[in-house]
């Protein structure tokens, strides 16, 4: 097993490297020029001329390639070319805003997902399975942004309980951190539950008709130790996979719930360096989830070694 | 135990005194996270909106656009226009505790014009040198007469900073310090700019909040959710489909203010080969059909609903240096459909370049529908806003629907978009005898005599039609309706001095 971690340790860095060139690759085909967005209004030629030179537009992309890669490996990943700040501080300023929302979000999945997937599973056919899968279906189906809007309308215009808007360090005021956190981590932990529910039910309804669960079932084990402790396990695997992979989407950022909510993470950092030709931030923003989303698959690997014994050996 | 309890809850009630007295805080919702905070760098609209609390300029511009004083008490042309001396107030001191002279003048115009990336240095290149007379006396000279130079000042270029603070912070955006009525706190990049109440301010009197909180929301409708649920007490740029409901709830006031820039579609002329290879771009007799086929009340009902003032010239009809014997012209299509027959090209057929903004898709629209019966066919091409400059500035399009944020003077709304070769001319359009008119207005001081130059220049541009002008949006302010003081200067600013929540 360490043998196997440790591969995947070193395949991890050519990975990076490709990534890396790929995100500085793609750029460059974003029609547009970074210094004319950041001269502003009056289009001055020389203060266009003067930043091309600042941020090395003016050399070949392989050379600006390089500037950058050496940055990167020194830990420095420039500065925002529109606010001055570093990017390395930026980020570390949203990354925690979006570990938590994506966390909570995770977790609202997860309470929603799994108990209907299970339930949904073993009263196959039901009233119940029929009302949780038209619950994820609309789950899906919903806009985030419409949801969102309209979570607002009704909990802080209409009944004034939580805040519309905004974010409030945990450190600061925890009671407030979470009020503000609870209707966009719905908002986003409510579509990945109806996703997750469906997969859940399936791999339940594929587990419930194998071989092994009829011994136990004609063993005289009780219904509850049989689903819980010997089909679940075995039915998780996919799900794991699928949660791990709607995780790292969840922590590259979640731009229309950030933006609706005014959160300050990293959909909305991404979106605004976007639009306006920050290439640092981009640079920055998408090498750092990169990262994440690989670390976070390699986790979800060793968790199959934890759930399913027989990839052990 | 009773006289106890009574003791506590008077002593309690007695602590809460000091907290009703104190004046609390504004919390203003902008559409926008702004830039840089340093007026040498900056360039969004909506950081102006926050320099107006955190950094005072040498003179101001008030409801008419009139030049007042701020920093500066008085002003004085030198006869040939080419200096300008500046009294300046003598009881005025940066947040850092440093004393505001002429020497910090002098300091911030070399600032603005020579650091590196200064968003500035294009305002001020008339100045050629600042001397300083005297500790309260200034005088900025220049290669010529430039009179917009005024409202370049009562704007960024005319901001003053800490001399001290930025000599020695290397990263100034970061904290900057300036001599306004507010002192920077922190600001956190797209969650919030917060300042508070600078103790010694010269005009502190007339500042009734202890603090001020801006909070950047981009979208509109979440914008005015904050203000609805009392998050925010004052919101700029509401959408302008909220405003007839919002006008019927007594919570809230609403302001309307006609801005000093412009909506409009440039139309190549003369920026790349493409001009001549498209009849909009060669033949000005098409151009004025298309101008005849559009209603423009009707494009200010449909893409604005209706809080727009139609317009057809780079100020909006209420300005001074309106050409009144040039006014909107109506809507004609029997006259565009003959002009049309005339120069030969009865369907004429072009590309209409329109950023992705909802107001410049609407226009995009509006037109092709308009201009469809006078017998165009017009294409639309949506591009996203940096794509789209990047074509302007290369001369890839026929006709783009481009907004103007507006200068207070007239000269920024016109020179750079119509004098030859200036960065913003995207039409390509150049004519010696349009250069020397504009040159000239730039030149005198005298409202009149501006004008007469800008009426001539009208005759050009209403022949040639480089730029077709359409509207002056409003700007719309949201606020709690127990703010008083509100001041609705044209250039969109909200100012925090005389605000006060009742």
């Amino acid at each position: 097993m360490f043998a196997f971690f440790l591969r995947r340790l070193v395949t991890l860095v050519p990975t990076l490297v490709f990534v890396s060139m790929l995100i500085f690759g793609l750029q460059q085909l974003l029609p547009g020029d970074p210094a004319q967005i950041l001269a502003g209004e009056d289009q001055n030629p020389e203060l266009i001329a003067q930043l091309r030179e600042k941020m090395n537009l003016d050399k070949p992309i392989p050379v600006q390639y390089g500037y950058w890669m050496a940055g990167v490996l020194q830990g420095d990943l420039g500065e925002s070319a529109r606010t001055g700040q570093p990017v390395l501080e930026l980020i570390m300023e949203k990354l925690p805003v979006t570990v938590q929302l994506a966390f909570m979000s995770m977790l609202v999945a997860l309470i929603i997902s799994l108990p209907s997937g299970i339930i949904s599973a073993v009263k196959r056919d039901t009233l119940i399975d029929h009302g949780a899968r038209v619950f994820a279906l609309s789950g899906i189906s919903m806009p985030n942004f419409w949801l969102g809007i309209m979570l607002i309308l009704l909990f802080s215009v209409e009944l004034g309980w939580l805040p519309a808007s905004g974010y409030i360090s945990p450190f600061e005021d925890l009671g407030a951190n979470l009020a503000a956190m609870v209707m966009p981590a719905f908002v986003l932990g409510n579509g990945i539950a109806a996703v997750l529910m469906r997969h859940t039910r399936s791999s339940m309804l594929q587990v419930l008709a194998t071989d092994y669960v009829r011994t136990a079932r004609a063993k005289g084990l009780r219904e509850r130790v049989v689903v819980v402790k010997h089909a679940l396990r075995n039915a998780l695997t996919p799900v794991i996979t699928l949660g791990a992979l709607e995780l790292g989407t969840l922590l590259s950022g979640a731009v229309l719930t950030e933006q609706v909510f005014t959160i300050p993470g990293f959909g909305k950092l991404i979106i605004d360096a976007v639009f306006n030709r920050d290439y640092a931030v981009v640079q920055g923003v998408v090498l750092i989830t990169a990262t994440t989303y690989i670390m976070l698959n390699l986790l979800a690997d060793m968790a199959y070694f934890v759930f399913n014994p027989r990839l052990r050996h | 135990m009773k006289i106890r309890t009574r003791a506590i809850a008077g002593a309690a009630l007695l602590s809460l005194v000091p907290l009703i007295g104190q004046a609390q805080t504004l919390r203003i919702g902008l559409a926008e996270d702004p830039d840089m905070l340093d007026p040498t760098m900056a360039r969004t609209f909506v950081g102006r909106i926050v320099f107006s609390a955190l950094c005072d300029k040498l003179i101001d511009v008030d409801e008419k656009l009139n030049i007042v004083p701020q920093l500066a008490t008085s002003y004085t042309w030198a006869p040939d226009g080419k200096a300008l001396t500046m009294k300046l107030r003598s009881d005025v001191t940066f947040h850092d505790g440093e004393k505001f002279d002429a020497a910090a003048v002098k300091f911030n115009i070399e600032r603005h014009k020579t650091l590196q990336g200064s968003n500035r240095s294009g305002e001020l290149r008339p100045v050629t040198s600042v001397d300083v007379i005297d500790p309260t006396t200034v005088r900025l000279n220049l290669n010529a007469p430039f009179s917009p130079l005024l409202a370049a000042l009562a704007d960024r270029a005319g901001m003053m900073v800490s001399p001290k603070a930025a000599q020695n912070n290397a990263n100034f955006a970061a904290a900057p310090v300036c001599s306004g009525p507010f002192k920077f706190v922190e600001r956190v990049a797209q969650d919030r700019i917060v300042f508070e109440k600078y103790a010694n301010y010269w005009n502190k009197d007339a500042i009734h909040f202890n603090r001020v909180v801006y909070t950047p929301i981009p979208d509109a409708t979440v914008r005015l959710a904050n203000l609805r649920s009392g998050q925010l007490d004052f919101i700029e740029r509401v959408a302008t489909s909220d405003v007839a409901k919002l006008a019927t709830e007594p919570r809230f006031k609403i302001s309307k203010i006609t801005e000093v820039g412009y909506q409009g579609i440039t139309i190549n002329l003369g920026k790349s080969d493409k001009a001549q290879a498209n009849p909009l771009g060669k033949d000005n007799r098409v151009r004025e059909a298309f101008e005849l086929s559009l209603d423009r009340q009707g494009i200010v009902q449909v893409a604005m609903d209706g809080e727009a003032v139609a317009g057809n010239q780079w100020v909006p009809p209420s300005s001074s240096f309106y050409t009144k014997s040039n006014p909107v012209p109506k809507r004609d299509v029997a006259k565009a459909k003959a002009l049309l027959q005339q120069a030969g090209i009865p369907n004429p057929s072009f590309t209409l370049m329109t950023p992705t903004t909802s107001d410049a898709q609407k226009i995009a629209q509006v037109v092709q529908a308009m201009a469809k019966e006078a017998g165009f066919d017009v294409k639309i091409q949506s591009t996203e806003f940096a794509t789209s400059l990047n074509l302007a500035d290369k001369g890839d399009f026929d006709a783009y629907v481009l907004a103007w944020s507006g200068r207070a003077d007239p000269d920024g709304n016109v020179y750079s978009f119509l004098a030859c070769k200036q960065p913003l001319n995207y039409s390509g359009y150049c004519k010696p005898e349009v250069d020397a008119l504009l040159n000239e207005a730039r030149s005198k001081q005298n409202v009149a005599d501006r004008l007469k130059a800008y009426e001539q220049v009208n005759k050009f541009a209403q022949t040639d039609n480089p730029i077709l002008y359409l509207y002056h949006r409003n700007w719309l302010w949201a606020y709690n309706a127990k703010l008083t003081g509100v001041r609705e200067v044209p250039d969109g600013l909200p100012r925090l001095t005389g605000l006060k929540m009742n």
